[in-house]
């Protein structure tokens, strides 16, 4: 018996397919003939956004800080001043951020931990971007058995607690820093998948979808010309989500003490280890966590912008 | 100020619903580090938080007074033989498992077989054996009657029969591996006799609630010989992974004994908490393993000497422990029972040490076209990390590379019990107070022995002590032992634990002691 | 629909048999075992040990064994907790964290869902910015540095709400673990139902319903609102099993007896059995609300049918 919803009580008019005014023309970008401006475009949409390109340069001074800031200090990664220890952040002398536990600048420590943070977040990030959104609107495009099947083994790999997946990765194959960036982006592109999924599920009988297909316009065009871009505005909202997701799944692991090994750190790492003495140093947890917060706002809103540049709707 | 306020709440309300007694009804929570593994001695795995819940519900031939001496317990005296190989135990008369049964020696026979019978397969059953018969039994060589403990004047006495005169016999009885079992409710429910409805205990308490991962509670045992004397209505044990929750709560007044704090919040706790901040020594060694096994860099005792030599104890106890560890030249913590312990010769200047460690190093052959690489190993854990980083940061300067490698502890010790580590991090705390514990870490081809370190001059030490019957030649030879191995520099020695608690103010009856160990039959909490 | 829920049961059995099978290899292959520990065992000991485990004999012989008493429904002793069955453990746990993660993921749909709408409906304005900004400072601050947070303030220094402890569930017990566990997923939620409203309002079937001269407020409740729902939906399935047994954080520092820690807990100790009886469980439950948000999902979507 096919499952159906058409008992549901649905006015006419809640229908965007079968609604009784339909557009009267498909959708402008089924012609396809503004595939090559659209990046260009957007560009100059984001730039009219201030808090969007204020989020982005703020990003890249950041990232700028992480990848040069440490050759300019005076203190390294695992350099240890025996006379400075829980030394709070001072102007006087050269821990500007204080020390930890160990003696160990805080600021080279947050510089470094910003590179470990912010690649982990970029790498995974981008495998279960690309697998994902692939992955998904394939899926969901195909429907059918090939969706069925596919959406399977996203349900097994799904079905697998994802703590456990990563526990286990790590034991077997040893604790390094590019298995951790492989586990979260491995299990990360399930999300990615279903919601990409439900998009061109949604979209895929949209008229402009059809229209496509009528003019015979090949399904991998139409994956890659519509699918996608009309599901990019959640998949970009995503990807702003799951950027901090990943920074603070690292932490996470962190806190278990499955994170990157010493001397090397992460704002994960550094944000753990500051939780324990927040009541006696709080700079220990508040310095890390200002510059995660701050990529994490920063994110936000560049995220924000560039959903609004691409969105084809509100174009 | 610590807040009490909830907890005194509590126990009014407690006492008002309770209107048959008199006395308001006093129940202690404990923050206990982690969770019991049963209430059969001989399925339990070896935490400390574990022998607190079983002490409280069982008790041995012996118990401990809150100073941690021993005090008659099941039996009320004992006389060893001639040649120490056997001791006559007479029991207590009138003696009640909680569902008034007598305690006679049969359960001690049974709670004794039950800990070496194979098919229980306890981790802790080598405890017992210097008993006649308890290797091959637990083996499955020989029958489990065969073990040598015998009932006898229809359970008034109880005899053990010991392989050779073991000086530290009656310290082994403290723990849990000698408790009895109750063999009449084994006999009535088989393996099920552990279940809580079904379960009977000997000791001041017993428990009648098991919430996994939360909270055990336990209830003043009516029959316990002396529940007169006993204050605590009530009991309860919860289970605390995170140590900082651990003093939130007991700051909130859920607690009023938390078992252990970390480090890093002892300055602050003896700031704001100093009435109920504790801190005392504790049989415990830190140490880190040398590997002393063929190809090992650390085989040489040169480089062993120059890493002793590198390694300032009293910053890691004082700098980055903030004192929560004590700083040791010895591998037998200061503080055992009868043993004076023997240092390892280092000197005191600093500067004059690390020019003596580069120059050893140097003899070693490595330097700065050849320099030492060392893999330091060490357990998931915020303490040891901290140590770990410092120690390699006090062995740079001699020109060695350190590569840290942090592994939870099932591989971490699985890994350095197959030897594949130059350096690693160990700890041993006392099962019982004696510094034969200790060494035998030492002796050859023992299990626990992770650097594979081996002295024929060491064995043999310790193979006479062990024979030796008199106290004080039997120090004598133990001392001689541990400097053997401390001249070898076998190891390097870093820190003596210190027992660390939170004790609400208000009560009394605890006490530090070396064993770390609180029978709550003591306690009782001031209104 | 009801052939259409049989079939996608019955379809969840290979799935979990691949979860089951997976499991076990994997786990095995891990270093350490269940007896490893500070203290190495004299050989005879973890001889014995091995044998009661069953652990001597080869691993298709262990794994036979093992599907054969999981198929009686019993998910064998746990290695660590000897005096209860893993059965037992989870039976114990389970209904402690559904109690939690439910009014956990309920306060976040009671606060995020019209959070997001507001923020959509006033997008750009100062509003929208004070909403997502508060909302983003919850995904911005790792939950293991809200929970202790939330306790010093309620707990020590306030004094109005115990800091740990379960006690049967009482509601004050609840009241800061449901909370540190639901300020994450109200950002989420939040934040996905701002973004697929505002997709929703521009989309032509609104321009349209708008052009007709329907009130807004109908616009959206009747019409922008079910389609908004589908991504926040989509979402929810996943979280809700994740908070269920993801939230080691939160019942490790507020001592709560749920099964999230199992999952860390049995899996660095390699308690196998438990660690095999956790994930059989989180794959059944996972492959259940997946159906129930699927099921949903055409419930709201009436764009969707599950043809056979």
């Amino acid at each position: 018996m096919p499952m159906t919803t058409n008992s549901t009580p649905y006015s006419g008019e809640n229908l965007p397919a079968g609604s009784p005014n339909p557009p009267s023309r498909p959708d402008p970008n089924v012609a396809g003939e503004k595939g090559q401006s659209l990046g260009r475009e957007a560009w100059r949409r984001l730039k009219q956004n201030k808090a969007a390109m204020a989020s982005l340069w703020l990003l890249i001074v950041i990232a700028l800080a992480c990848l040069v800031g440490p050759y300019l200090l005076p203190w390294g990664l695992a350099e240890v001043d025996w006379n400075a220890f829980n030394v709070a952040p001072t102007l006087e002398g050269s821990h500007f951020l204080g020390t930890d536990a160990n003696g160990r600048d805080l600021l080279a420590r947050t510089l470094y931990g910003g590179r470990v943070s912010l690649s982990v977040a970029l790498v995974a990030t981008l495998v279960s971007l690309v697998i994902g959104v692939l992955y998904g609107a394939i899926a969901g495009y195909k429907g059918g058995r090939t969706d069925n099947l596919m959406m399977r083994f996203v349900d097994i790999m799904y079905s697998l607690p994802f703590m456990f997946l990563v526990i286990l990765l790590m034991v077997v194959f040893g604790r390094n820093i590019f298995l951790i960036y492989a586990a979260i982006g491995a299990v990360e592109w399930l999300d990615m998948a279903r919601i990409v999924r439900g998009q061109t599920l949604g979209l895929k009988r949209r008229e402009f979808v059809e229209a496509a297909h009528a003019l015979g316009v090949s399904n991998r065009a139409i994956i890659t010309r519509h699918m996608i871009p009309n599901a990019i505005g959640p998949v970009i909202i995503y990807v702003t989500l799951t950027v901090p997701k990943v920074i603070l799944l690292e932490s996470f692991l962190s806190f278990l003490g499955l994170g990157v090994q010493e001397p090397l750190t992460s704002w994960g790492v550094l944000i753990s280890e500051g939780t324990d003495m927040m009541q006696s140093a709080p700079w220990m947890l508040l310095v890390p966590a200002v510059f995660l917060a701050l990529t994490l706002f920063c994110l936000n809103f560049l995220g924000d912008g560039l959903r609004d540049a691409l969105d084809p709707k509100t174009r | 100020m610590p807040n009490f306020r909830r907890s005194l709440l509590s126990a009014l309300a407690l006492s008002t619903s309770l209107l048959a007694t008199t006395l308001p009804a006093q129940t202690l929570d404990i923050g206990v580090m982690g969770e019991l593994a049963s209430f059969d001695a001989s399925q339990v795995s070896g935490g400390v938080w574990e022998s607190q819940v079983l002490m409280d519900v069982y008790e041995g031939l012996v118990k401990k007074a809150p100073d941690g001496g021993i005090l008659p317990g099941m039996a009320t005296s004992w006389d060893a033989s001639e040649d120490g190989k056997t001791y006559t135990f007479q029991m207590r008369e009138g003696a009640k498992w909680s569902d008034g049964e007598p305690v006679t020696a049969e359960d001690f026979v049974f709670g004794w077989r039950n800990m070496l019978d194979p098919e229980n397969a306890s981790k802790y059953a080598y405890m017992l054996y210097p008993v006649v018969n308890a290797k091959a039994v637990n083996v499955g060589d020989k029958p489990l009657d065969a073990l040598g403990v015998k009932s006898l004047d229809d359970g008034k006495t109880f005899q053990v029969t010991l392989n050779s005169p073991t000086p530290y016999f009656i310290q082994l009885l403290t723990h849990y591996t000698a408790y009895p079992a109750p063999k009449h409710t084994a006999e009535k429910y088989g393996k099920q006799w552990v279940k809580l409805g079904n379960i009977a205990t000997n000791g001041a308490f017993k428990p009648t609630e098991w919430v996994s991962q939360s909270r055990i509670t336990a209830v003043k045992n009516p029959q316990y010989y002396e529940a007169d004397q006993v204050a605590l209505d009530q009991v309860n044990y919860h289970t605390t992974e995170d140590r900082n929750a651990g003093i939130s709560r007991f700051r909130a007044g859920e607690f009023d004994i938390l078992r252990d704090y970390p480090s890093s919040r002892y300055q602050w706790l003896r700031d704001n908490l100093p009435d109920a901040t504790h801190m005392a020594p504790y049989l415990g060694s830190y140490y880190y393993v040398l590997n002393h096994r063929e190809g090992r860099p650390t085989a040489d005792k040169r480089v062993r000497e120059a890493l002793n030599l590198a390694a300032r104890r009293d910053v890691i106890s004082k700098q980055i422990m903030a004192g929560t560890f004590l700083p040791s030249r010895s591998f037998v913590p200061k503080g055992t029972d009868n043993y004076d312990v023997q240092t390892m010769e280092l000197g005191e200047d600093m500067d004059a040490r690390m020019a003596k460690a580069k120059k050893l190093l140097e003899e070693a052959g490595y330097g700065p076209s050849n320099p030492l690489h060392l893999r330091l190993r060490y357990n998931t854990s915020d303490e040891h990390k901290k140590i770990a980083i410092a120690m390699a940061a006090m062995w740079r300067p001699l020109g060695i590379n350190v590569e840290m490698v942090n592994s939870e502890a099932t591989v971490h010790y699985q890994t350095i019990q197959e030897g594949d580590f130059d350096v690693a991090r160990a700890g041993w705390i006392a099962d019982y107070n004696d510094a034969e514990n200790f060494l035998t870490l030492l002796r050859s081809g023992v299990g626990n022995n992770y650097g594979a370190y081996s002295n024929p001059d060491f064995d043999a030490l310790l193979d006479k002590a062990a024979t030796t019957l008199d106290a004080e030649e039997r120090e004598k030879i133990l001392e001689q032992a541990e400097q053997v191995a401390m001249d070898d520099y076998a190891l390097v020695p870093l820190l003596y634990y210190v027992s660390r608690n939170l004790v609400n103010p208000k009560m009394s009856g605890w006490e530090n002691n070396v064993s770390d160990d609180h029978p709550s039959r003591w306690i009782s909490i001031a209104e | 629909m009801l052939s259409y829920i049989l079939k996608r049961l019955l379809m969840a059995i290979p799935t979990l048999l691949i979860v089951i099978t997976l499991s076990f290899f994997l786990m095995r292959i891990a270093p350490g075992g269940p007896f490893d520990g500070e203290r190495q065992l004299p050989p005879e000991i973890e001889a014995n040990l091995m044998a009661a485990y069953h652990l001597d004999e080869p691993l298709p012989m262990q794994y036979l064994r093992y599907m054969g008493n999981l198929l009686q429904g019993d998910f064998g002793p746990s290695f660590k907790n000897k005096d209860f069955s893993v059965t037992d453990l989870i039976a114990q746990g389970f209904p402690v964290s559904l109690e939690l993660g439910f009014w956990a993921i309920l306060l976040a749909l009671v606060i995020g869902l019209p959070l997001g709408i507001i923020a959509a409906l006033k997008r750009n304005t100062a509003l929208d910015y004070a909403v997502m900004g508060t909302a983003l400072a919850g995904i911005a601050v790792p939950n293991f540095v809200i929970a202790p947070v939330l306790a010093l303030v309620f707990g020590v220094t306030l004094a109005w709400l115990p800091v740990g402890g379960w006690n049967g569930g009482a509601w004050q017990n609840m009241v800061l673990p449901v909370i540190a566990l639901s300020i994450q997923q109200i950002a989420y939620i939040a934040r996905m139902m701002r973004a697929s409203m505002i997709e929703v309002l521009g989309s032509h079937f609104i321009r349209t319903a708008r052009a007709k001269g329907l009130s807004e407020s109908k616009v959206i409740l009747r019409h922008a609102l079910q389609p908004a729902l589908l991504p926040v939906l989509s979402y929810l399935g996943p979280a809700i099993a994740g908070i269920i047994t993801g939230s080691v954080v939160i019942e490790q520092i507020f001592g709560i007896p749920g099964i999230g820690r199992y999952f860390v807990q049995a899996a660095l100790n390699r308690d196998y059995t438990l660690v095999m009886g956790t994930v059989v469980f989180y794959g059944a439950l996972i492959v259940l609300l997946n159906l129930i948000v699927d099921l949903l999902y055409s419930v709201l979507d009436p764009q969707i049918r599950y043809d056979d």
